[in-house]
């Protein structure tokens, strides 16, 4: 029983190949345009150093920064209708009207709002108007918007109204993708109509890039499924990804947290993970990453996700030093991906944090000779300025005066000291390639959301109940039955159902088998 | 910070939200979408003028209004724009006179913005301060009610064009049992404005400064934010308040009832608070807290939840299993913990006969 775990990053492509808790290998390799020849490449030298063939593998789970980094950047996001239900209200705030300017135009910026919606108790705010539907599907059609999301007032209460519109729309609209906001967030119309109107301009780009992981993978030879990790750890099937790509976002620091936890032996434990560019710093409670409490930011869009709490600072091996003494600056600005050939120590011309760990003998890769000219004493205060940096964002992550330990993973953590703000730092085997292991971990999920009646139960009986049910769902799907956990659980009282009904959503985790 | 308030600009906006938000102790609903409202309305080259309470005129027509409805709601079914707006033309309307200022009759929460947004679309001024100094679920519970106004007529209006005047009523009980019941009927969100008040009246009931107040509150949090520092600390220090514990949500009950989101938080305390364990009563806004069983802190003082990282406030709306959070204790204003305001904001009014309010500072 193989199990392979690939993490593509913006920078490098990870593959590790594990069998049950054994690490057999794990790789490094740039990530490229198209995806597939990163994956390609880190999955055939990883299976080599493992020494075993493909057919050997039982699944594959991979864990992507790439929809992320397409918000991000503002990049290969398609055009995007977005429509919402909710006349006469909800008029003063129209669709994205939070939204940055530069991602607004990237997708396209359009919006429509027609009647429709329900109140609180499931009436209606005002009836579907057909002929406004098609009248509204026909200006979509003519303007070429191949991606629709739908956000109805009160969805998660009721979702009858994005579905009759969406089956009205897709009628008029034959090949159009739907995301529906009620599928994807909870209460707060903004911030789930923003993460439906995302998922929406995601879906092109999710479709080519779960295609090329699976040629990918096909031409390796591995036949196995495969799986894509979501923002909470859990596994999605392509199927499921493709429909849904916004749930990837942040599973890169679930995924690097994760696999800390599991490298180290570690439940609690600050996790600082250093790359090319940027250090995402977050907390291990229990083996998992302290969600965020408030509403989070992807790209500068307002969203309600859970989401690992994560402080990310401008700091990386590629990380520009510039001035010194009064003027010094360490980053924000990186070389990034180009560290290989514009670091002093790879005969460039420009300092970078890397250049510094080889001239303080925290590292030995490159062409030392390169960084002998440099000032002692100016090495030591970058560095002293990299330790404050990292001390400042580990203190700010910590919620209390245990002394727990510090993880130091990703291809930087090199320049992470072996101890920050007085915590030790643990440097586990693999570090590197953390974010693999997280996705090669990832877990199995057992999902309710169903409305119960409180009429002849208590809550807290619906709320095991269902706990029990979400629980055998997991074990039918494949974790093993000690492992699993509560992740999540809501409950909304629906006060216009006769019973006392109330809506349980709950979500237990477990790991896979084998 | 000695600057006196005359104009809410786009960036007092932000730091506004926050302090509205810190000041609505969990209820009030939330101000975001009141910020971004506001915003909209100066884009459109609209200004919100502020009147410091001192500089008001004691023959002024000054009206109360705001959002009522239930928080969870707010955050759903936003409105469609105007409904304070018509309920003001309506209220004018009903009386035949023109009023001279807004006032919000809460400025914890989204009730903070709406008088402002008001404003701009009106073309009046707002006055610096408000009828609670926090956020309450009920309209009696405010100081123009406490100290002798009565707020009927009232006029209210939705965003489908209904608009309901409130001719009389003999008590602001039965003003609020009365529009509660509307509310619902209207889908739990809608503009209300009540009888005007005269400015020497205001100036004697309104608690003072507190637009203000929240403006410098959500700065500090920034500062204390840019500056690395502890913003859970900065709130405490200053507004004289008492961190009563950090902890972890381990269970949340929360329903409607009424318009009102009812429920409990259960704690689990971490830090220098392992082993404790918490509970927080809510009501739309939290109303008691509990350590081990035991009341600690209870209305009219503020009991505050802030995100225990960030100091940034989590509204009821906003909470979630398994957050982890600082449970702030802030005293009331002096016109709150007046007897006469203890009858409507105590706990024996919010269904808590066998609890004695005792201040913060004494508990």
């Amino acid at each position: 029983m193989f199990r392979i775990g690939v993490d593509v990053g913006g920078t490098n492509t990870d593959a590790v190949v594990m069998q049950g808790d054994a690490i057999l290998s794990g790789v490094k390799s740039p990530t490229t345009e198209d995806v597939m020849g990163g994956v390609v490449d880190a999955v055939e030298r990883a299976l080599s150093d493992a020494a075993i063939t493909a057919d050997a593998v039982t699944a594959v789970m991979i864990g992507t920064t790439h929809f992320t980094n397409a918000v991000v950047e503002r990049r290969h996001l398609a055009r995007t209708a977005a429509l919402r239900l909710c006349l006469p209200a909800a008029q003063c705030l129209p669709p994205m009207v939070d939204w940055p300017d530069d991602i607004k135009g990237a997708v396209g910026g359009q919006f429509w709002m027609a009647k429709g919606g329900n109140e609180f108790d499931g009436r209606a705010i005002s009836s579907l108007d057909m002929a406004e539907l098609d009248g509204i599907a026909a200006e979509i059609g003519a303007a070429g918007i191949t991606s629709v999301a739908i956000t109805s007032v009160f969805s998660p209460v009721s979702d009858e109204m994005e579905r009759t519109a969406m089956a009205r729309l897709a009628e008029r609209l034959p090949g159009v993708d739907f995301t529906l906001s009620s599928e994807i967030g909870r209460l707060g119309i903004l911030e789930r109509e923003n993460a439906a109107i995302m998922n929406a301009s995601l879906r092109a780009l999710s479709e080519r890039t779960v295609d090329a992981f699976g040629r990918a993978l096909h031409k390796v030879g591995l036949t196995c499924p495969y799986y894509i990790t979501q923002n909470d750890g859990t596994l999605m099937s392509r199927e499921f990804v493709q429909s849904y790509p916004v749930l990837t976002f942040a599973s890169g620091p679930t995924n690097s947290m994760r696999g800390a936890a599991f490298l180290s032996g570690k439940s609690d434990a600050i996790v600082v993970d250093v790359g090319g560019t940027t250090t995402d710093v977050g907390a291990l409670v229990k083996g998992f990453p302290r969600p965020a409490s408030t509403t989070v930011d992807v790209g500068g869009v307002r969203t309600n996700f859970r989401m690992p709490d994560v402080f990310a600072i401008g700091l990386g091996g590629g990380t520009i030093v510039q001035g010194d003494g009064e003027t010094l600056k360490v980053g924000p600005q990186s070389v990034g991906y180009r560290l290989t050939t514009e670091a002093l120590v790879f005969g460039g011309a420009t300092l970078t944090a890397s250049d510094v760990a080889v001239g303080l003998g925290l590292a030995d890769f490159g062409d030392k000779g390169a960084i002998a000219g440099l000032n002692p004493a100016h090495l030591t205060a970058v560095k002293a300025r990299i330790d404050e940096m990292l001390t400042n964002a580990v203190e700010r992550m910590r919620v209390s005066p245990d002394p727990i330990p510090v993880l130091a993973v990703g291809g930087g953590s090199i320049l992470v000291p072996d101890h920050v703000g007085g915590l030790p730092v643990i440097r586990p085997d693999h570090f590197s390639v953390a974010n693999a292991v997280g996705a090669a971990i990832g877990q199995i999920s057992g999902e309710v959301d169903r409305i119960f009646s409180l009429e002849s139960k208590s809550r807290e009986d619906a709320l095991s109940e269902a706990r029990q049910e979400a629980t055998d769902k997991a074990i039918a799907a494949g974790a093993k039955p000690d492992s699993i956990e509560l992740l999540d659980q809501e409950d909304v009282p629906l006060a216009y159902l006769p019973g006392n009904a109330t809506r349980i959503r709950l979500k237990v985790v477990g790991e896979m088998n084998g | 910070m000695a600057d006196v308030l005359r104009e809410v600009t786009d960036a007092d906006l932000d730091a506004i939200e926050i302090g509205a938000a810190i000041l609505g102790t969990g209820g009030g609903g939330n101000p975001y979408i009141g910020k971004l409202r506001c915003r909209e309305q100066l884009k459109l080259g609209r200004k919100i003028p502020v009147i410091p309470l001192a500089e008001l005129p004691d023959d002024a027509l000054v009206v109360s209004l705001g959002g009522i409805g239930a928080p969870v709601v707010g955050v759903e079914k936003i409105e469609e724009g105007e409904e304070c707006l018509r309920a003001l033309r309506a209220l004018e309307q009903e009386l035949d006179v023109k009023v001279d200022a807004l006032i919000s009759a809460e400025i914890g929460g989204a009730n903070s913005m709406e008088p402002m947004l008001t404003a701009a679309q009106a073309g009046l001024p707002v006055v610096d301060g408000d009828g609670m100094g926090r956020a309450f679920p009920e309209m009696q519970m405010c100081t123009w009610s406490i100290y002798g106004h009565r707020e009927a007529p009232g006029a209210m209006a939705d965003e489908k064009g209904n608009i309901v005047v409130i001719r009389a009523t003999p008590d602001d009980v039965w003003l609020e049992r009365i529009a509660r019941h509307v509310v619902v009927a209207m889908g739990a969100a809608a503009g209300l404005a009540t009888q005007p008040m005269r400015g020497d009246f205001v100036k004697r009931a309104a608690v003072p400064g507190t637009i203000t107040q929240a403006r410098d509150l959500g700065r500090a949090v920034l500062d204390a934010q840019a500056r690395n520092a502890d913003p859970v600390q900065t709130v405490i220090d200053q507004e004289r308040g008492r961190l009563l514990m950090t902890a972890k949500i381990v269970d949340l009950e929360r329903h409607l009832k009424g318009g009102f989101a009812v429920g409990h938080l259960s704690l689990d305390g971490f830090g220098d608070f392992t082993g404790d364990t918490g509970r927080i009563d809510l009501q739309n806004e939290f109303l008691i807290f509990r350590r081990n069983g035991g009341v600690e802190v209870c209305t009219p003082d503020l009991i505050v939840v802030l995100d225990s990282d960030t100091g940034l406030p989590i509204t009821t709306e906003m909470l979630r299993y398994g957050q982890r959070i600082a449970v702030l204790g802030l005293p009331a204003h002096p016109l709150m913990r007046a007897p006469q305001a203890l009858a409507v904001v105590g706990p024996a009014a919010f269904g808590y006969p066998d609890i004695t309010f005792t201040p913060l500072e004494d508990a």
